[in-house]
């Protein structure tokens, strides 16, 4: 291939009820290519019941460079977490 | 043992055999590692069918044959495989030229095999005829995708359809083993969807705005057994583990 197809992510949902998960990337030359491919390379011992697909170009990631600014506050916010509070034990079922 | 029904499953299952060996040998050499790995799914299901068939074929026997013999130990006369799938593999748009030509074909005569008086071969369309769909779609999209594509892909797609197009018509070849079959409602009629096969095909490569071809001249003989120069190499390679290691396993 001279020219490169472009890449496409492909999401796999599992089973009925589930949702769909990242499972990979491939090449196609387009999404109906980018389904088929992802058939063949991701669902054949049996992986899944429904395939979405997106053009990676079309997701924009977070820049690992800014990790601190984004990620690291939440880091010392405990009381964020269910568990930092003492339950009443007349609270059942929690 | 019956003859008959004997013959008429090696003439659906060898199709199926040598198909697969060709797609097989694509294995690690496809265009791209996703088209490799669709080629190589298209021929594990081709040779699943297979063994569904020989098993079967290894029942009517009644020696000590197993579906190994009859895949690996016969002699190049007695494969009754059509002369199309022993193709080669030029490029990739004969491959998926030659992989139309037979799922269009393949995917009709299944449908019917499933109205079959014989459950287990009714039983076996029914299974493999999922497959087969994929399979059709999978190779007419590719059709259409290199005939109306770039122009190098165009001419590519072309030449091959029109080479591969000679092959076709000893597709619906009647042996005795065929008619014997075709008047127990055991073996399908394929005369009797020949002009649907033709007009599929044309529907198909006219969207790939490809010419359909208007050769005469038809191939013959691989249902007979006479086959193409390709057909030694091909058994040579499928043959070479159980010529040279006798009943060896995996």
């Amino acid at each position: 291939m001279k020219k490169k197809w472009p890449l496409w992510e492909i999401f796999v949902r599992s089973k009925n009820g589930l949702e769909h998960r990242h499972f990979g990337s491939l090449h196609a030359a387009d999404a109906e290519m980018a389904l088929e491919n992802a058939r063949d390379v991701y669902t054949r011992r049996n992986e899944g019941v429904s395939i979405w697909v997106v053009e990676s170009k079309h997701i924009t990631a977070s820049n690992p460079e800014n990790y601190g600014e984004l990620f690291e506050p939440a880091q010392d916010k405990v009381y964020r977490h269910p568990t930092f509070y003492d339950l009443p034990d007349d609270v059942k079922h929690m | 043992m019956n003859t008959g029904l004997y013959k008429y499953i090696l003439g659906i299952a060898d199709n199926c055999l040598i198909l697969g060996q060709r797609l097989g040998e694509l294995c690690g050499h496809g265009p791209n590692l996703e088209t490799d790995i669709a080629c190589t799914n298209l021929s594990l299901d081709l040779l699943g069918q297979v063994r569904s068939y020989y098993q079967y074929a290894a029942k009517l026997k009644a020696d000590d044959s197993t579906e190994d013999d009859i895949a690996f130990l016969r002699n190049e006369r007695e494969y009754v495989n059509v002369l199309l799938v022993e193709q080669p593999n030029t490029d990739f748009a004969y491959v998926m030229g030659r992989q139309f030509l037979f799922d269009a074909f393949h995917l009709m005569f299944l449908k019917e095999l499933q109205n079959s008086h014989d459950i287990t071969l009714s039983a076996i369309a029914k299974k493999s005829i999922k497959e087969v769909s994929y399979h059709h779609r999978f190779s007419s999209d590719w059709v259409k995708r290199l005939g109306d594509g770039t122009e190098e892909s165009h001419s590519k797609m072309q030449s091959a359809i029109n080479d591969l197009w000679t092959y076709t018509d000893e597709l619906f070849h009647l042996t005795e083993a065929d008619e014997e079959m075709i008047k127990e409602g055991i073996g399908v009629d394929t005369p009797k969807f020949k002009d649907e096969y033709y007009n599929h095909l044309t529907d198909i490569l006219e969207e790939a705005t490809l010419t359909v071809p208007e050769s005469k001249y038809f191939h013959k003989g691989g249902k007979l057994g006479i086959h193409s120069e390709n057909m030694g190499f091909i058994l040579s390679d499928l043959q070479y583990m159980q010529r040279t290691y006798p009943n060896m396993q995996w």
